[in-house]
């Protein structure tokens, strides 16, 4: 088999099985087939996830061969997608990374099927992340009573608090810097919306108490290192306490009125919105109250940290001279139309997107379709709640015939905005908050 | 006919990668390529290095970084050799720029 065009954006669940498709169904489902059959799904592995995202049971599944593209995903215009699939632009197989075009991203409410997927490590299998032993610990230096609970417990003790919160990985439009920046080269689509379902951190660190010398909360998840290592955590991160102790910041079970997918965190997961998404750690299986800044896997060093004053491209930083990222700064997406299209001169555009400014609220979102000379600024919603992205919207009509670049430029309520150049480049190419850009071809 | 006509154009599309790319990892077929193939699929895809751009130190201190927290082993001498010199010269950084034009595959067909 050949290997797409690297610059094609219709890679996915195809190219996956056309690598391999044995290591695709376990890489995608989970699943490993009967290794005398090569058919059915060993110990269920895999079934709950494609009968998840089919929508539907599959009746003869033990005869299904193994390294098989259900029918229902090989079409390209079915009606539904499923994570990490379809129209995701997959970055890497291993561990598993994909994005999402940002044309994809027009829904209001991230659906599961196009968040994008950022893992460091394993993730764990269905049988374990579907067991009902599966227990969240809660302990650490700082934790006053350190107690266990299962996701019963957390649905029966705490108050359930249902929220759309954006996350958005540290690293997203990371493509753009030079000199290049190791890691995944994201260029747009490592941001989304959904509906989360879960309690409160808060609430939970107040049930077991918190010492007065605590300054950092935790996470360890289930999640595998990639070297196989038991000894070895894939990533272990966490945020200060007031962070923790914001009323959004939760710990989830539920995404869009479902349970977690697998790919997403099931069956528990940190969301710390408006920080980069690797605080927000999926697999949850444990909760540490530290007293001193956490010093788990991708806490140090150069990892989700930028040097703490400006430097020249290319500089290397002494890992003391790097800061940990807190809130994202401020960044908004054209998700209509998609860049490329052809557009009537004389007719409307309504031209559509969302904005969302880490912490903070966006105050104004503004649009130019002269390479930045002129600004025009859009119809902007408030967020449905604190850390829910906000909606914009813009007719524009084209003054002639020709090639247009539509820009999209946010600006928060400190009246800090997306720069139209890179932002300060950093060795390991976060926080590129440029504006975004789509090509329209305008014709009579 | 135009069916036809576009069934050769998705064969021509899909065969549209460089001749010199291992069709199962997609590493570009030069000196040394067999040797990064055998050493560094363990652990992550390939895609992950294919996707980096980096000059010699960069490529040296992802190494360095690989062996002292992620479990790579050590090489020989020669094979390290081997491998930088293979990843320096198939995989190193494009020219400078301030900002790029919107890629090629966002851009209208016109």
């Amino acid at each position: 088999m050949t290997k797409p065009n690297p610059d094609s954006n219709t890679i996915g669940i195809h190219k996956l099985y056309a690598e391999d498709p044995i290591s695709a169904d376990k890489t995608i489902w989970g699943r490993v087939t009967n290794p005398l059959t090569r058919r059915g799904f060993l110990k269920n592995s895999g079934l709950m996830a494609m009968t998840t995202a089919l929508g539907s049971n599959i009746p003869f599944a033990n005869n299904m061969p193994a390294g098989l593209i259900p029918a229902a995903f090989a079409q390209t215009d079915d009606a539904f997608n499923i994570y990490g699939k379809k129209g995701l632009k997959i970055l890497n197989d291993r561990p598993l990374n994909a994005e999402t075009p940002a044309h994809l991203l027009d829904d209001r409410v991230t659906p599961s099927s196009k968040l994008f997927i950022r893992n460091n490590g394993i993730p764990p299998s269905i049988p374990e992340v579907t067991s009902q032993d599966w227990v969240l610990k809660v302990e650490g230096e700082s934790c006053e009573t350190p107690k266990q609970f299962t996701i019963s417990d957390l649905k029966k003790r705490f108050k359930p608090h249902t929220l759309q919160l954006q996350i958005e990985c540290g690293g997203n439009g990371r493509s753009e810097f030079y000199p290049p920046a190791k890691g995944n080269q994201w260029s747009t689509g490592a941001v989304g919306c959904p509906e989360w379902t879960g309690v409160r951190i808060k609430d939970i660190l107040e049930d077991v108490g918190i010492q007065k010398d605590a300054v950092y909360v935790a996470y360890e998840g289930k999640d595998r290192h990639l070297s196989g290592d038991q000894n070895k955590r894939p990533i272990s991160r966490g945020v200060p306490l007031w962070k923790a102790m914001e009323e959004e910041s939760l710990i989830v079970w539920g995404m869009n009125g479902d349970d977690l997918p697998l790919i997403h965190g099931a069956p528990l997961r940190m969301v710390c919105p408006g920080w980069p998404a690797s605080v927000s750690g999926k697999w949850l299986s444990k909760i540490l109250i530290r007293d001193q800044v956490h010093d788990g896997a991708k806490m140090t060093g150069q990892s989700y940290r930028v040097p703490c004053e400006p430097v020249s491209p290319g500089s290397k930083v002494a890992d003391e001279d790097m800061c940990i990222i807190e809130s994202m700064p401020v960044k908004s997406l054209i998700t209509f139309p998609k860049s490329g299209i052809d557009h009537g001169l004389n007719e409307s555009l309504k031209i559509r997107g969302h904005a969302w400014a880490g912490d903070l609220s966006v105050k104004k979102v503004f649009l130019s379709i002269d390479f930045g000379s002129t600004w025009h600024e859009t119809l902007l919603e408030d967020p449905v709640n604190r850390f829910a992205w906000q909606h914009w919207t813009q007719d524009v009509t084209f003054p002639s015939e020709g090639y247009y670049e539509v820009w999209a430029r946010a600006e928060d309520e400190q009246g800090v905005s997306q720069p139209v150049v890179l932002p300060q480049w950093n060795p390991r190419g976060y926080l590129n908050n440029s504006c975004h850009r789509i090509a329209v071809q305008v014709k009579a | 006919m135009s069916r036809l006509l576009s069934l050769i154009l998705i064969c021509f599309t899909i065969n549209d990668t460089r001749a010199n790319e291992d069709p199962q990892t997609g590493l570009i077929m030069d000196a040394g390529w067999e040797l990064v193939r055998a050493n560094c699929g363990g652990c992550h895809s390939y895609d992950i290095i294919t996707s980096q751009k980096s000059d010699r130190q960069g490529w040296e201190e992802m190494i360095r970084w690989m062996q002292s927290s992620q479990n790579l082993w050590q090489f020989d001498p020669k094979t390290e050799e081997t491998i930088l010199d293979y990843l320096t010269k198939s995989y190193p950084p494009s020219e400078s720029r301030r900002r790029a034009p919107i890629t090629k595959t966002l851009m209208p067909l016109n």
